[in-house]
C-alpha cells in the first residue's frame, strides 16, 4: 500500500471541520435547498413516485396484450365509459410511449445521476458540497416543468403517439396521427426540460469531481462509483446537446414550418403539402447519437455502484480496479460510434451499417471484462447473503443475459430479423430492469443508512427481492421467444395476424408475472417509509465499508465532514489485518496491530 | 441459508436453458412451428443465428455456473478473512483476448451474408434489371404496383400499371426485387418467413430483393410504428409458380380494365371479350 503525502497538489489541509448547521429556515433547508444531500433525497422521492406512474403504464400495456380489447381494470370504465372500458389503439400507443418516456427520462436517468450522483459524489471524494450548489438546486427544479409537460401531453387528444423515439414523419406533422398534435409538442418540450436538468447536473458533477477531491484522493483512488458517475457526466455533456438540437429542429418543423425532417411530395391525411426538402433519417441519426450513449448513462453508474457494493459484501478488494476503469472508459468512448446499430434496417447506407456492426461487436468486449472481474471479486470472498448482495448478484446474473442477447442484435443479418420485435424488448428490459434497477435496489438498501441514519429492513428487502426477481424473469424472459416468433413490438393487437395467434397464453403468463413484479414494489415503498422512521439506528459505518462517505456521520450534517478528510489508499482495501477489523478505510493511514477485542467503532 | 440462495441463483439459468432447449419443439422458436426460412438467404441468416446461439449458450452456462460456484465458495468461506488480491494481469489478458477474438470472428464471418443481402453491388443481376413491383406502404395498408405484362417497371406510375392492395404475388424460383416506398410516415416491410425487414422511408425509394425457395402464402407485416393502426397493416405475399403468376397478372389486367358492364375495355387488337367477374 502506497502512502501518499497529504498535500500532493499543494492543497493545504483545512484546520477547522467543514460541517456546520444548515443556514436558513424550513423552506431553504428542505425545499429550495442547495445541500446536495437534500437534493438527492428530493430526486429519490420524485423518481420513486414516477416509478409508480411508469409501472402503472407498463401494467396497462401488459393488460392489453394479455386480454386484448377487454375492459381495462380501474381506468378503463372511467376513461372509456362509452366503449365499455375498452381502450383505443391510440391510447395503447400513448401507453407504451409514456411508459418508456417516464421510465427513461424521469426514473432511471434522474435516480442514477440525480439521487446517487448528488448524494455520493461530494461524500465519496471528500467535498463539503457540489461545486455549484445553486445550479444543483436548479437541476432538480427543472424536473418539474418536464413532468408538467409530459403530464400535459396526456391531456391532448391521444397523447404523444410516436413512441419514445419520436420518429418523424409521425412525430413531425400534426396530421400524421391523433396524438401528433399539441401532445407531441408538449412531449418534446418535456424532453428539452429534462435535458436541461441533466445538463446542469452533468456540468456540476464533472466540475466537482475534477476540482474538489480531498487531499490524497487521486483519480486512481476514486471509488468505482465515482468513476461511473464521472464518465456518465462526460457522456451526458457531449451527447445531450445533439438531442436538444434535434428536439428544437422537430419543434421548429412542427410550429414554424421548417422542413428539417420532411421530404418533398408527401400528403398525409389531406394535410396541405409543404415544400419539403428534408430527410426523415436525419432525426434518427441525431436521436440515436444521444440515445445510444444514454444507454450507458443508464448503466455505467450502476456498474460503478455494484463494484463498490460487491467488494464490500465479499470483504475482498475489487478484482482488477484499473481494468474496470479502462473498460468503463472503453464502453463510453465506443458508445459514441455505435449509434447506427439502431438503424440497420432504416435505409441508411448498408456499408455504414457494417462499420457500426464491428464497433458494436467490440463494445461487448469491455462489458465481458467487467463481468469476469465481478465474478472474480466474488471468488474467494467471504460473502453474506443480505439484500444488497442479492440485488447485486441479480444485477450480474441478468446483465449477462442482456449482454449476450445484445450480440444477436449487433450481428446485422440477424438483427434484420429481430429489429423491432419483442427480442429487442427483452434485451433492453434485461439491461434496464434486470441490471440497472436491481443495482438501484441494492444501492438504495446500501446507502439508505447514510441518507436517513437508519437501516432498512432485511426481511422486507429479501421478500421484495425474491418476488421482483421471479416477476422480472417471468415477464422478460418469454419476450425472447415472442421475438423469435417474429412478434413486432408496439402492436395493440398482435393476434390479428395468423402466425402470432398462438402467443396469447404466453402473453397472459407474462402479464401475470408483471402484476406480481408490480405488486412487489409495494414492499419496497413500505420498507423505505417504515425504515425512515422506525428502522434501527445506524452508526457511521454499518457495513464496515472503506470508502470515505462511511467515515462521516449518518446522516451527514450540512458540510458533510466533522473532520478534515485525508485520503491514503485506494477505495477497496478489504481482507487486510487492521487491528481486529478486516478493512482499511481510505482515511486510515496504515493498518493497526491486532488488539484485544475492544473498539468496534471506527476511529472517528 | 447460503445453500438456498445458491440454488435460487442456479435455478433460473437452468430454467432459462431448459426453456430455450425446448423452444423448437413447442413452437417457441422461429415462426410457423420453427419452419426453415423460406429463402436461401434466410437459411444462411438462421445459420448465423444458431452459431451465435451456440457461442452465447456456452458463455451463458459457463458464466452462470462459475458465478453460482463462486457464490457457494464465498458463502462457505471458513477463513477468517477473504483472500487479499487486487487482480491478476494474466487473467485479465486471457479474458480480454479470448472474447475479443471470438467477437472479431463473428464480426468478419457475417459480412458476406450482409453484403449479399443489402449491398447493391451484390444484388442478383436479373432482379435488379427487372424490378417486380413497387411497394408503397401507407397508413395502414400495403399497395403494390406491377408493370403491365411485358413491360418494365417505370419510376413514375404508368396508365397501364397494375395495382393490388395487401396482396403481393411473386413468381417462384427466381430472385425478385421490389422498390420500397412510403406514401406518408415510416413503415417497415417485414416478412418473418423470409427473415426480411426493411424500413420504408418517406422520400426515398429503397430496392429490396428476395428469393423464396418454396411456394406458399407468407405474412407481411409492418415493423415500424406508423400510427394508431400500426398493428393492422396485414398483408400476404403469395409465392407461386411462374405460370400461375402470369395467370394472376392476366386476371389482374382484365379486372382492372373491366368497365363495369360485363365487358372489358378494348384490348390491343381492338376486339372485345367477355370478362368473368370474380
Amino acid at each position: 500500500m502506497s502512502v501518499l503525502n497529504p498535500s500532493p497538489t499543494g492543497l493545504q489541509p483545512i484546520l477547522k471541520p467543514l460541517s456546520h448547521h444548515a443556514p436558513g429556515n424550513f423552506i431553504t433547508k428542505y425545499i429550495f435547498s442547495t445541500d446536495h444531500k437534500v437534493i438527492a433525497i428530493q430526486f429519490l422521492f420524485t423518481t420513486l413516485l414516477m416509478m409508480i406512474v411508469g409501472g402503472a403504464l407498463a401494467l396497462a400495456v401488459r393488460w392489453q396484450l394479455a386480454f386484448p380489447w377487454e375492459s381495462m381494470p380501474i381506468v378503463g370504465p372511467w376513461l372509456f365509459a362509452a366503449e365499455g372500458g375498452q381502450i383505443s389503439p391510440e391510447f395503447y400507443t400513448m401507453l407504451f410511449t409514456m411508459h418508456a418516456t417516464v421510465m427513461i427520462f424521469l426514473v432511471i436517468i434522474p435516480i442514477l445521476a440525480g439521487t446517487f450522483g448528488n448524494f455520493l459524489i461530494p461524500l465519496m471524494i471528500g467535498a463539503d458540497d457540489m461545486a455549484f450548489p445553486k445550479l444543483n438546486m436548479l437541476s432538480y427544479w427543472f424536473m418539474w416543468p418536464a413532468i408538467a409537460c409530459f403530464g400535459l401531453s396526456f391531456t391532448h387528444a391521444g397523447g404523444p403517439a410516436a413512441g419514445w423515439t419520436s420518429y418523424p414523419i409521425l412525430a413531425d406533422l400534426a396530421q400524421a396521427a391523433p396524438g401528433s398534435g399539441t401532445a407531441q409538442t408538449y412531449w418534446l418540450l418535456g424532453v428539452t426540460f429534462i435535458g436541461f436538468s441533466s445538463m446542469m447536473g452533468s456540468i456540476n458533477y464533472m466540475t466537482t469531481i475534477i476540482n474538489m477531491r480531498a487531499p490524497g484522493m487521486t483519480f486512481f483512488r476514486m471509488p468505482m462509483t465515482i468513476w461511473g458517475l464521472f464518465i456518465t457526466a462526460i457522456l451526458q455533456a457531449f451527447a445531450l446537446p445533439v438531442l436538444t438540437a434535434g428536439g428544437f429542429m422537430q419543434v421548429a418543423d412542427r410550429l414554424l414550418g421548417t422542413c428539417f425532417f420532411y421530404p418533398s411530395g408527401l400528403v398525409i391525411n389531406n394535410a396541405a403539402p409543404t415544400v419539403g426538402g428534408g430527410q426523415a433519417l436525419l432525426w434518427q441519426h441525431l436521436f440515436w447519437f444521444y440515445s445510444h450513449p444514454a444507454v450507458y448513462i443508464m448503466l455505467l453508474p450502476v456498474m460503478g455502484m455494484v463494484s463498490d457494493m460487491l467488494s464490500c459484501m465479499c470483504r475482498k478488494p475489487l478484482f482488477g480496479y484499473k481494468p474496470m476503469v479502462i473498460s468503463m472508459s472503453a464502453i463510453a468512448s465506443l458508445g459514441f460510434i455505435v449509434w447506427g446499430h439502431h438503424m440497420y434496417t432504416s435505409g441508411m447506407n448498408p456499408a455504414v451499417g457494417m462499420a457500426f456492426m464491428v464497433a458494436t461487436m467490440m463494445i461487448a468486449l469491455p462489458s465481458a471484462v467487467k463481468t469476469f472481474n465481478w465474478t472474480a471479486t466474488i471468488w474467494g470472498g467471504k460473502l453474506e447473503f443480505n439484500t444488497v448482495t442479492l440485488n447485486c448478484i441479480a444485477f450480474l446474473s441478468m446483465f449477462i443475459v442482456g449482454g449476450l442477447s445484445g450480440i444477436f442484435m449487433a450481428a446485422v443479418p440477424v438483427d434484420v430479423y429481430f429489429h423491432d420485435t419483442y427480442f429487442i424488448v427483452a434485451h433492453f428490459h434485461y439491461v434496464l430492469f434486470g441490471a440497472t434497477l436491481f443495482g438501484v435496489f441494492a444501492a438504495i438498501q446500501f446507502w439508505f443508512p447514510k441518507m436517513f441514519g437508519r437501516m432498512m429492513n432485511e426481511k422486507l428487502g429479501k421478500t421484495h427481492f425474491v418476488l421482483t426477481f421471479i416477476g422480472a424473469n417471468g415477464t422478460f424472459f418469454p419476450m425472447h421467444f415472442l421475438g423469435m416468433q417474429g412478434m413486432p413490438r408496439r402492436y395493440a393487437d398482435p393476434y390479428l395476424h395468423g402466425y402470432l395467434e398462438h402467443l396469447l397464453p404466453m402473453n397472459q403468463f407474462m402479464t401475470l408475472s408483471a402484476i406480481l413484479m408490480g405488486a412487489a414494489q409495494i414492499l419496497l415503498f413500505i420498507n423505505i417509509f417504515y425504515s425512515m422512521f422506525w428502522g434501527p439506528k445506524a452508526g457511521r459505518n454499518p457495513w464496515n465499508a472503506t470508502t470515505l462517505e462511511w467515515s462521516a456521520p449518518s446522516p451527514p450534517p450540512h458540510g458533510n465532514f466533522d473532520f478534515v478528510p485525508m485520503i491514503y489508499h485506494g477505495p477497496n482495501e478489504y481482507a487486510v489485518f487492521n487491528g481486529d477489523k478486516d478493512f482499511l478505510m481510505q482515511t486510515e493511514k496504515e493498518c493497526q496491530q491486532a488488539k484485544p477485542k475492544a473498539e468496534t467503532e471506527t476511529t472517528f | 441459508m447460503g445453500k438456498g440462495w445458491c440454488l435460487f441463483f442456479l435455478f433460473w439459468p437452468v430454467a432459462a436453458v431448459v426453456s430455450c432447449a425446448m423452444a423448437p419443439w413447442i413452437g417457441w422458436s422461429f415462426p410457423y412451428d420453427n419452419a426453415q426460412a423460406a429463402s436461401n438467404l434466410g437459411i444462411r441468416i438462421d445459420g448465423l443465428f444458431y452459431l451465435i446461439l451456440i457461442v452465447t449458450a456456452i458463455v451463458f452456462i459457463g458464466t452462470q455456473a462459475v458465478l453460482v460456484y463462486a457464490l457457494w465458495r464465498s458463502a462457505n468461506n471458513r477463513e477468517e478473512r477473504a483472500s487479499h488480491t487486487h487482480g491478476n494481469h494474466k487473467l485479465e489478458l486471457i479474458w480480454t483476448i479470448i472474447p475479443g477474438v471470438i467477437l472479431l470472428f463473428l464480426a468478419i464471418y457475417q459480412m458476406n451474408i450482409w453484403a449479399d443481402f443489402r449491398i447493391k453491388k451484390y444484388y442478383p443481376e436479373a432482379a435488379v434489371k427487372d424490378p417486380l413491383a413497387e411497394v408503397t406502404a401507407r397508413q395502414f395498408e400495403w399497395r403494390f404496383r406491377y408493370p403491365a405484362i411485358g413491360k418494365k417497371l417505370q419510376q413514375k406510375p404508368q396508365s397501364d400499371d397494375l395495382y393490388s392492395v395487401n396482396e403481393l404475388h411473386v413468381p417462384f424460383g427466381k430472385p425478385v426485387m421490389i422498390q420500397l416506398r412510403s406514401d406518408d410516415v415510416q413503415h417497415s416491410f417485414f416478412m418473418p418467413a423470409l427473415r426480411i425487414k426493411q424500413d420504408a422511408l418517406p422520400g426515398l425509394q429503397i430496392p429490396v430483393w428476395f428469393e423464396a425457395n418454396k411456394p406458399g402464402t407468407y405474412d407481411l407485416v409492418c415493423a415500424e410504428l406508423c400510427g394508431w393502426g400500426h398493428y393492422k397493416m396485414k398483408a400476404h405475399v403469395i409465392v407461386q409458380p411462374e405460370d400461375e403468376y402470369q395467370l394472376y397478372l392476366k386476371n389482374l389486367t382484365e379486372r382492372q380494365s373491366y368497365d363495369g358492364l360485363g365487358k372489358i375495355a378494348a384490348t390491343e387488337n381492338g376486339t372485345e371479350s367477355e370478362a368473368t367477374e370474380k
